[in-house]
């Protein structure tokens, strides 16, 4: 079976992508197109296109005049600004912290950069509504767009700091070290070698974080800040408006595009190639001189900020709290159900993304290229979409079996956070030498063999970060688990929603506690697996 | 290959997993909208009192009332058991409920039940104001919800639009002054709200309490939820009463009702039935055992949460038929762009 460029992918990928690379003209070696990987990568990429299904159908359904009179009303435009402001602010912000820290962090003669450097990515494990509950819970002043850029800001830098901090790393000390001596100043020397060596690092990072802008819920509810994402979810739970609500979500669809295609475009300009293989030369770290207490101080308070006051928050409010526990299901109980969860999607995750991976890695060209790209879209719908994506095709088409049952939930778990999952898988494959493979065939041993033997075994490193990714995102998952979750059980985020909801924070902080003690494991994985990844510029997206 | 197998292997693991537990006539399934504590304490007491296991599964109202839709007859839930009769009269419309026994339909006032006789009115609450004094006194404050109109009170008040709370008082005003005036009286309101148009009501009465803002509209149960979770100590907040037969002063009306598709009749019929059972209602009305603030509507029994009386309040008059499924109201709503 071969696949038509142009039917394998839908025509809005192609807009995401903007300009497609060309293949390499004339392959050195004649391969066999490798037919079963094209066909699991469809079949992966149709799972990833039922959310979108789902919003055209019931925007079809209901008309295309009563879905422009919901789009084009007042709310929108508000909607619309209200979230381009706060995604290009929060955006800006972080990559400007994010990069800051992680030029201190690698580059710089920084006291105590071991443990800065687990302390800077721990935030990544507190659950941006825990971390805006933490915030608001103690101040009035933390709400709305300034509440919304402070709490967002300090809960995502993790995402530019650990790509770029991993660039920095692995980038070629040679080319700072030429303009140095070719009489280049400091400053310019930052500017057009180091910061344009972290660039597709840092782009990459932004994309993440105007992503997650675009697709959080819990964190804005508790802000009081209005998004499209927040809309979308009071309209699909509101008023029985489904056709209102797909309206708004395929107008996010849209933003989302448009922020994908601005990053393929941003990351398409120039390029910093670098020279010979990669060494682990270092270069020698700039001297903070008297800037060392500045920065130091910097530091400090950042750590504060975006770790000190949501834990402390949470155990202020355990000692602080109201006394009046729900009857609902128990900490430990909660707890086990959601790792249960997490492991299951992140396992599912990693497989799924394998086909696309290795299509993407091993066998690059122009209809791969956006089988896979098409597959970022998910990001930027809120998962509440994918969640009544879901329930709407087991209603419609399987019966009604699985529905409301545990492996639909992970199921959908496993829609929403599959580009987490692709990154990781990506990056390890690029690791594992194709030469390698090719030894082991040559030697005798079969494809599959091969993949399971060398290939997989090679990139289990950056599989096992693919994982941890998924999982971590899992925990912290509310809206999506809310409307799928089996009668009866409760996760360790819908268990707090439902305290925090009450006002009984008291009861609530145990639960955030228990997410952040869950995520801190394999976020300290992944800090790690970044810190050692070598080839860190193909870790996102590319 | 590899990859494809496993697929293969998840795909049918999904399908084996399938399927709702569903008990042996000895356990219901309830869906419910109401506060967690108030149907926890509810559940416990029926099935203590019965041996019928209820499984609960607690989300917003209006999203379950949709799932209901569209799960048809395969839907999981024998009960549904709501915060407001809105939800409960679009899935009358809808068809999908069945009568309740008269016996039930019999221990409350029928006002507060459904006058086709498809569910069953549990516990009453009212709308009222919740303000800090020290942002504003009791004599400034509106006693008409016309007055929320006033450009006086720009930035001062403070809205919950999405909460289906909000629905009835925008029904009542249109009612009374129909529906053009609402209409502006809701952008009017829109404008003084600004930025303190919240998700929901424990938000207004969390910040009206903390002095962000200086009044805004709830349900009176709020205020008092609010003083039980925090301890009276940190209330810096009071309630007041519009005017008597006002259209912002509504009584909203929390039910149940026993879904057609369900096949535990009997035991979803018994829950109603204990729902306005004296044991039932008195845990409403008592707040150390529920922390529900409601008003119990079951003839013989009152609340002991020291609020002013049902029988004391001088609400508008309108019916639960004429509050209907609150469409009237979400239309008028994302005219004025507040939805």
């Amino acid at each position: 079976m071969t696949v038509p460029p142009d039917t394998a992918v839908r025509p809005w990928a192609r807009a995401a992508v903007g300009r497609v690379p060309t293949p390499p003209a004339g392959p050195a070696r004649r391969q066999r197109r490798p037919v079963t990987l094209i066909a699991a990568g469809c079949l992966v990429a149709a799972l990833l296109a039922l959310p979108l299904a789902f919003l055209l159908i019931e925007a079809v359904g209901s008309g295309t005049a009563q879905v422009a009179q919901l789009t084009f009303r007042g709310l929108t435009a508000q909607l619309l600004w209200n979230t381009v402001k706060l995604t290009v602010v929060v955006t800006a912000l972080c990559a400007v912290i994010g990069t800051a820290a992680a030029w201190c962090v690698e580059r710089t003669s920084l006291p105590g950069r071991r443990a800065w450097e687990v302390l800077i990515v721990v935030p990544l494990a507190i659950p941006d509504f825990v971390v805006s509950f933490g915030w608001s819970s103690l101040w009035t002043w933390v709400q709305g767009f300034r509440g919304a850029v402070v709490v967002l800001t300090l809960a995502v830098y993790p995402l530019v700091y650990l790509p770029v901090a991993a660039s920095f790393r692995a980038a070629d000390p040679g080319q700072e070290e030429v303009a140095r001596s070719l009489g280049v100043g400091r400053a310019r020397t930052f500017v057009r070698i180091t910061l344009a060596q972290a660039r597709g690092a840092i782009l990459g990072g932004c994309l993440l974080v105007a992503m997650v802008m675009l697709a959080e819920y819990g964190a804005f509810e508790i802000l009081g800040y209005q998004t499209f994402t927040t809309e979308i979810f009071s309209e699909f739970s509101l008023s029985f408006s489904v056709p209102a609500a797909s309206a708004l979500s395929l107008v996010l669809v849209l933003l989302g595009l448009i922020v994908l295609a601005g990053e393929g475009l941003a990351r398409g300009k120039g390029k910093v190639s670098r020279s010979g293989p990669l060494a682990a030369r270092k270069l020698a770290p700039h001297r903070l001189g008297k800037a060392t207490v500045p920065v130091l101080a910097g530091f400090a308070a950042l750590t504060a900020l975006a770790l000190g006051v949501p834990v402390g928050s949470a155990v202020y409010w355990i000692f602080e709290g109201g006394a009046h526990a729900l009857a609902g299901v128990t900490l430990p109980t909660a707890a086990v159900t959601t790792a249960g969860y997490g492991v299951a999607a992140a396992a599912l995750d990693t497989v799924l993304a394998l086909p696309l991976a290795l299509l993407a890695v091993r066998h690059s060209g122009r209809a791969h290229h956006l089988l896979e790209r098409s597959t970022y879209l998910v990001l930027a719908m809120p998962g509440v979409v994918a969640a009544f994506a879901l329930s709407y095709f087991t209603e419609h088409y399987l019966g009604g079996i699985g529905y409301q049952s545990a492996p639909l939930l992970i199921l959908c778990y496993a829609i929403m956070f599959f580009p987490l999952a692709l990154v990781g898988v990506k990056a390890s494959l690029a690791r594992a030498p194709v030469s390698l493979d090719e030894v082991a065939r040559s030697l005798g041993q079969r494809r599959l063999a091969v993949l399971v033997r060398v290939t997989l075994r090679l990139a289990a490193p950056g599989l096992a970060a693919a994982f941890c990714l998924v999982f971590l995102s899992v925990v912290t998952e509310l809206t999506a688990t809310l409307l799928l979750i089996p009668t009866g059980a409760q996760t360790l985020a819908t268990q707090f929603w439902a305290y925090e909801s009450n006002l009984s924070y008291g009861q609530a902080a145990p639960f955030a506690l228990a997410m952040i003690v869950i995520a801190a494991v394999p976020s300290y994985v992944l800090g790690r697996f970044f810190n050692r990844s070598a080839q860190a510029e193909r870790m996102i997206i590319t | 290959m590899g990859a494809t197998a496993v697929m293969v292997l998840a795909a049918s693991a999904l399908a084996a997993c399938g399927g709702a537990a569903s008990g042996a006539g000895t356990s219901i399934t309830l869906y419910s909208g109401q506060h967690e504590q108030t149907t926890d304490a509810l559940v416990a007491g029926f099935e203590k009192a019965t041996g019928i296991t209820v499984n609960v599964r607690s989300d917003d109202e209006d999203t379950l009332a949709d799932g209901i839709v569209s799960e048809g007859s395969r839907s999981p839930a024998d009960v549904i058991y709501t915060e407001n009769s809105q939800v409960l009269e679009y899935l009358q419309g809808k068809g999908l409920l069945a009568h309740v026994d008269a016996a039930a339909l019999a221990r409350t006032p029928a006002r507060y039940n459904s006058p086709q006789g498809d569910w069953l009115g549990v516990s009453a609450r009212v709308s009222v104001l919740i303000y800090n004094p020290s942002l504003i006194a009791a004599d400034q404050l509106p006693t008409s919800v016309l007055e929320l109109a006033d450009p006086k009170y720009a930035g001062k008040l403070a809205i919950a639009p999405q909460e289906t709370d909000f629905q009835p008082i925008v029904t009542a005003v249109a009612r009374a002054d129909g529906q053009a005036a609402a209409l502006r009286w809701l952008s009017a309101i829109k404008a003084n709200a600004g930025p303190h148009n919240y998700p929901d009501n424990e938000t207004i009465a969390d910040e009206v309490n903390r002095g962000t803002v200086a009044f805004g509209i709830v349900n009176q149960y709020y205020w008092y939820r609010m003083r039980a979770e925090i301890g009276a100590a940190n209330v810096h907040s009071k309630i007041a009463y519009f005017a008597a037969g006002d259209p912002g002063y509504v009584v909203d009306v929390s039910g149940a009702a026993v879904l057609k598709s369900s096949a535990h009749q009997a035991a979803a019929q018994k829950f109603l039935a204990y729902l306005v059972s004296p044991q039932a209602q008195e845990i409403i009305a008592n707040p150390a055992k529920s922390i529900s603030f409601e008003y119990p509507i079951a003839s013989g029994v009152t609340t002991q949460a020291g609020e002013t009386p049902l029988a004391q309040l001088r609400p508008y008059p309108i019916s639960v038929a004429e509050l209907g499924t609150g469409t009237t109201a979400i239309d008028l709503m994302r005219q004025a762009g507040l939805l």
